[in-house]
């Protein structure tokens, strides 16, 4: 009678049961009076990127490593497919991570580098290849990773992420010093690996990134849950949006309306529609030279959110 | 399933050049010091010196306390490297059951420790008995005590390797373990001698019972008047050897990586 392998009973992606891989239940850490994480609840799903997002020093590798089983949890708990990742047999066939791309010793050559890890998890040396490949570091194989530029160790970090054909992928902080073809890169695999219904988390604190890559946003500040919602309901939460009228008789157009804001070269309108607008200033027979509704960015929405959660605040002086 | 984490560690031990010269520079040491010593020795010595065993082999064996500074340094680099460098939390991404990692290191470095420091005393061992027995001042492997005397050697080697090891893991910083290894293993140990000076017990009694002051008799064929015995000296080092060792060990689970 043979008894199954632990890694062969893994419920299958998309299964009912299975929907949450990464579940975070009152997951805190303290170090010694400092509060890097304060009761985080948040389930990370497959088959799409979840953008976990918050300022510098909002909590988020601290997360990460705590997830991974790094860190210990001060209070609270978090489990990876129902398991303590600690308890996890071949760890790196199950979750792959990219922390911090300059964490590997810099005398090694980024072949024995990856060797040594596919080793560890009885992966064949050709997955070393593979992955070599997929993220274009073959030629650079031999090299000692010391070596390598900032863009060249996130490649690397990315192929020991891959290297044991994961579900669950968690990056922190992926584009940091990649060029804009990097960043092209790394986006597209993200999205590809989700597509592919694995379960992608992925940490930035830049906004502007995440709008181009997640499909879901978990934000923290100073340690808390901020939101943990689509990134459309993020964007909608916001009151920013404004309808912006161009006129050479704006004065006019502002006695007109009754509404907006009234700056230097534009009418800021938020009471009323750019329909509305038209409809009015024609009918006055008021010529505009604008009238574009300014949909509110991801960007000014997470601004918002995190103004009073942000750490280290520039001050005006 | 704990094959595959010896292969893990032994890849990483061969890939790092550091490691490798280390290693290279203990083997080198014992062979270059050893053969310059009896060299020396057999050159100014008159017709009528006769040498005990003990003495023949302990002059060829005179590497000994820089071979073991290397071999130190080197248990100290194979963990504190890793912490050095954040390739630590690397390896408990692949191995996070802790205790698991470390002693897979533990294994690979013991038996890669041994494998050249025994090369390197028997080398040593008969290197310097050819330059000795020019003068017939040599001792034979096969004199009572020697072949023990000689792998006791290697076996001192290995264990101040396994020191540097455990003192790395507990302190996880290259310059703090280094400086923590050579002073017990080389500096304390010497002052410790001065102790036996003293009147009363106490004073001999640590100096025998302190680190390598005990681990070496296991590489000499006759102990001093009072001294523990090879074995036992040899025991009483590995105690030394186990503290920290254990100390990293609980440590290790406890703390964040």
């Amino acid at each position: 009678m043979t008894v199954p392998q632990q890694e062969e009973i893994r419920v299958p992606v998309g299964e009912p049961g299975s929907m949450s891989v990464i579940q975070a239940r009152r997951l805190s850490k303290h170090y010694g009076q400092t509060v890097a994480v304060a009761g985080l609840s948040f389930d990370v799903e497959p088959g799409r990127v979840t953008g976990f997002l918050g300022p510098n020093g909002a909590g988020k590798s601290t997360t990460m490593r705590m997830i991974l089983g790094l860190d210990r949890p001060s209070g609270g708990d978090v489990l990876i497919g129902g398991k303590h990742y600690g308890d996890l047999r071949h760890p790196l066939r199950r979750v792959g991570a990219l922390l911090d791309a300059k964490a590997v010793h810099g005398g090694r050559s980024a072949r024995d580098h990856l060797l040594c890890m596919a080793q560890s998890n009885a992966l064949p040396a050709s997955r070393v290849e593979e992955v070599l490949a997929t993220v274009g570091l073959s030629a650079a194989a031999k090299r000692r990773i010391g070596g390598f530029s900032l863009g060249m160790s996130q490649r690397l970090g990315i192929a020991a992420a891959l290297l044991g054909d994961p579900e669950i992928l968690l990056f922190d902080e992926p584009v940091n010093g990649l060029d804009p073809e990097g960043i092209l890169w790394i986006r597209t695999l993200m999205r590809k690996l989700a597509a592919e219904g694995r379960t992608v988390f992925v940490s930035s604190h830049l906004m502007s990134e995440m709008a181009q890559t997640a499909d879901h946003l978990i934000v923290i500040g100073k340690g808390e849950l901020i939101a943990d919602t689509s990134v459309s309901e993020f964007i909608g939460r916001s009151s920013q949006g404004y309808v912006r009228v161009r006129s050479n008789r704006l004065a006019e157009v502002a006695d007109l309306l009754g509404a907006g804001e009234l700056h230097a070269d534009h009418l800021r309108v938020t009471s009323m529609s750019a329909g509305d607008v038209g409809v009015l200033t024609m009918k006055a027979g008021l010529p505009l030279e604008e009238l574009v509704f300014v949909q509110p960015t991801l960007e000014a929405a997470y601004m918002e959110l995190t103004k009073e959660t942000t750490e280290y605040e520039a001050v005006a002086s | 399933m704990t094959g595959e984490v010896l292969r893990s560690e032994w890849t990483k031990m061969r890939s790092v050049r550091s490691t490798m010269w280390t290693l290279i520079s203990a083997a080198v040491l014992m062979l270059v010091i050893g053969g310059l010593l009896s060299f020396a020795v057999s050159n100014s010595a008159e017709e009528s010196a006769e040498f005990s065993v003990d003495q023949a082999l302990n002059i060829s064996l005179g590497g000994l306390q820089f071979a073991a500074l290397a071999i130190a340094t080197l248990g100290v680099l194979v963990i504190s490297g890793e912490y050095r460098t954040g390739m630590i939390r690397t390896s408990l991404l692949g191995v996070p059951q802790r205790l698991r990692l470390l002693a897979a290191k533990v294994a690979v470095f013991t038996v890669v420790s041994l494998v050249v420091t025994t090369a390197a005393a028997f080398a040593a061992f008969f290197l310097g008995q050819a330059f000795l027995g020019t003068k017939n001042l040599d001792a034979a492997i096969g004199d009572p005590g020697v072949m023990r005397a000689v792998f006791g050697a290697a076996l001192f080697l290995t264990a101040s390797g396994l020191f540097g090891l455990a003192l790395g893991a507990l302190i996880r910083h290259t310059p703090g373990a280094l400086v923590a290894v050579i002073a017990l293993n080389l500096v304390l140990p010497q002052m410790a001698q001065m102790l036996q000076m003293l009147p009363g017990e106490w004073g001999p009694t640590v100096a025998r019972y302190f680190t390598s002051n005990a681990g070496t008799l296991v590489a000499r064929v006759m102990p001093a008047e009072g001294a523990l015995g090879p074995w036992t000296g040899f025991g009483v080092y590995l105690v030394w050897i186990a503290v920290p060792m254990v100390a990293a060990a609980i440590l290790l689970r406890r703390r964040d990586a």
